[in-house]
């Protein structure tokens, strides 16, 4: 049984109080003309999501359009390499290239119920903006994708598809013109078109009810791995569970149903660009303070002066100043460990799957792989690392720098 | 009582409320535009604090507030030049309009004793939710005797209008339609809406923004309402001014056709 009961109290790791907070993040920091589309979804997405009729479409789409259950694959090279036992939860094997298409699927099916006929949605490195315009076309629904200026150049591959798929893409060109940027046209957009749009996040962050509907519809992936790690090992449970983190839904996702196992340790993977404190840099538990972004409080890389800064990435999908209001509470409270990599280790770490296991990842998902790097393990423990998408979208920037050092 | 509550009672209608960017079009210019508004009968001033992500506002005022933190504006610069606002001549009503998170780096308490020590008046804070208003930062605003005003949009339940005049003071913030600032809006369904409010016998008088450009719209809000906000028109105006002084009188009079009422 579900639960879908969420209490007065301060929230739990997985679900937030009834105001949305986890601890101290989260809330819907909202100008009021948001208010009655947010207070909609608030009022009916569990209701709506957990309906029979709605589980079973969302359930087979996953199945029969996406491909789900993603393996959950035993990467034995790696896992000599590191002395231990690595699976690699394939998200890149889902249509569309990345798990975004799990929290794309879900949304789309909701927005329908609320009678909503027109997306819009944000996206940094594509693949959101790809599983949105995908779904919309299966659909029949119009889909409108902002996007920064300056990702549209380096994730060129992703705006051919979207454009294919029949979604307008719209270039956001204020402020860092990457997905922070994307995020606010994408709302002010909901702003000027209260009654028919549905606004799609593409991540666990933006004002409650998104975090946890988000997080809910990407729970699959750890639903998932608990049944296949059983099949492979004879235990549901793991003993690390190594995700990379922009706002944070494939590792809330992989993380869900392990959040309240506390024998599992779960390690969030930040992008440290040139490093973290060259000031080219989207580590932002490392860098950021409380604060409020996008319609809620979490930790926000920022000025003295609040002004949101500009954050750096090599990967599109992680080039963004804020963190789900989950995993700000999971970093307070300690239950997550918040590692970071560069990225020139993130290169480093994609080019040497490609040659151990013959997969190319995501460069996002590369930094989460990156991290193996910097933690020592047992020969006994099992460690799972999402890799949640592949790394076609980023041939070009693989490319430029195919004389990287060899692992 | 404080400068809002003064005024309204002194006239309930035909109010002009006008929005300014603080540090644009040049960072020591915010009491220059101030003293400009006064002397060219505005009767409010909603002075913005820039912030590098305003959800709620359209490019235009956005372009004024990159412009301004480009020129270097800051909450702490602010309140540095609103030192001599009550010392110079300005006795107009003065709220400051901003997002959340600059003020939480301030310090919320902070910002509220250092806004009512240099003599502001009230505070919009649009992404300040009710909920939070009602647990934790209302009290604090109380505390320095400031104002605050919420928004409430066509959108808006009549009940919930209720909830929100009720937790303001000053006045109301009608936005005439679900959008961000600067856009053109269709005056009937507007006029439907406020006379929908009148019928609400709200505690606040109504003030009416986004959307007013000119002396048609200012006159059509103020039917129905004590009056309007005039936001991206007046950025507009500002923009290549030579002349701060003459480019608000030049911009007010296109605005307000009874005589001036002066300072
Ligand atoms: C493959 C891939 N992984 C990770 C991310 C980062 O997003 P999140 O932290 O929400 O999983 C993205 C975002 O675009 C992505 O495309």
């Amino acid at each position: 049984m579900i639960n879908t009961t969420i209490s007065l109290n301060r929230g739990t790791y997985k679900q937030p109080n009834i105001f949305g907070y986890y601890g101290n993040y989260g809330g819907a920091y909202i100008p009021e003309m948001l208010h009655r589309n947010v207070e909609e979804l608030k009022e009916r997405y569990l209701e709506i999501m957990y309906e029979p009729a709605f589980q079973k479409e969302f359930r087979d789409l996953l199945r029969d359009y996406v491909g789900r259950p993603t393996p959950l694959f035993y990467a034995k090279r790696l896992s000599e390499k590191h002395n231990t036992n690595i699976y690699l939860k394939r998200e890149d094997l889902n249509h569309t290239g990345a798990h975004k298409i799990n929290n794309a699927i879900g949304q789309v099916l909701l927005a329908q119920r609320l009678g909503k006929k027109r997306i819009i949605a944000e996206t940094g490195a594509g693949q959101h903006g790809v599983a949105t315009a995908t779904v919309c076309a299966l659909m029949g629904l119009e889909c409108i994708v902002y996007m920064g200026v300056k990702d549209i150049e380096r994730q060129a591959p992703n705006v051919a598809r979207m454009k294919m798929l029949g979604a307008t893409v719209r270039p956001a060109a204020s402020g860092s013109q990457t997905l922070k940027d994307a995020t606010n046209e994408a709302i002010r957009d909901w702003i000027n078109n209260p009654n028919d749009t549905h606004y799609v996040i593409g991540s666990v962050v933006g004002p409650h009810p998104y975090p946890d509907m988000v997080a809910r519809f990407q729970s699959i992936i750890s639903e998932e791995t608990r049944k296949q790690l059983l099949e492979h090992t004879g235990s549901e449970l793991p003993t690390h569970v190594i995700a990379c983190v922009g706002g944070g839904s494939n590792a809330a996702g992989a993380f869900y149903h392990f959040l309240d196992e506390l024998t599992v340790k779960l390690i969030a993977v930040e992008a440290a660009g040139h490093g973290v404190h060259s000031g080219m840099s989207a580590a932002t538990t490392q860098l950021g303070r409380p604060g409020v972004l996008h319609g809620s409080k979490s930790l926000v890389m920022q000025t003295e002066d609040g002004q949101v800064v500009e954050p750096h990435s090599i990967s599109a999908g992680l080039d963004y100043p804020g963190i789900g209001p989950m995993h700000a509470h999971l970093f307070e409270t300690g239950r997550g460990t918040f590692l970071s990599a560069t990225d020139d280790e993130a290169l480093q770490a994609a080019f040497e799957l490609c040659r151990l296991e013959g997969i190319i990842p995501a460069l996002e998902s590369a930094h989460a792989l990156a991290a193996l790097n910097q933690l020592r393990f047992k020969r006994t423990d099992t460690l799972v690392v999402c890799l949640s998408g592949r790394g076609d979208k980023d041939l070009a920037t693989y490319m430029k720098n195919i004389e990287a050092p060899n692992p | 009582m404080g400068r809002i509550s003064e005024l309204f009672k002194q006239r309930q209608n035909n109010i002009l409320n006008v929005y300014c960017t603080a540090g644009f079009p040049h960072l020591e210019s915010t009491l220059t535009v101030m003293k400009a508004l006064q002397d060219n009968g505005a009767d409010i001033i909603e002075l913005g604090m820039p912030y590098s992500d305003p959800l709620a506002d359209g490019p235009v005022i956005q372009e004024s507030g990159t412009v301004a933190l480009h020129n270097g504006m800051t909450i702490a610069k602010l309140f540095e030049q609103l030192k001599a606002l009550r010392n110079s001549s300005i006795t107009l009503p003065v709220i400051l309009m901003g997002y959340m998170n600059p003020v939480l780096q301030y310090g919320f308490e902070k910002f509220c004793a250092d806004a009512a020590a240099v003599g502001i008046d009230g505070l919009i804070l649009p992404d300040l939710p009710q909920y939070e208003f009602e647990t934790e930062y209302g009290a604090v605003i109380k505390k320095y005797g400031l104002d605050f005003v919420f928004l409430v949009t066509p959108e808006t339940s009549d009940e919930r209008v209720k909830q929100l005049d009720a937790l303001s003071s000053g006045f109301l913030y009608a936005v005439s339609s679900s959008s961000t600032t600067g856009k053109d809006k269709d005056f009937n369904a507007v006029e439907k809406y406020l006379q929908k409010l009148q019928s609400l016998q709200l505690k606040n008088p109504v003030l009416v923004g986004f959307g007013i450009k000119d002396k048609q719209t200012f006159e059509a809000a103020c039917k129905y309402a004590d009056g309007a906000i005039i936001g991206t028109a007046y950025i507009k105006a500002l923009e290549h001014a030579e002349d701060i002084n003459e480019a608000t009188k030049k911009f007010l009079e296109g605005i307000k056709s009874h005589p001036l009422k002066g300072g």
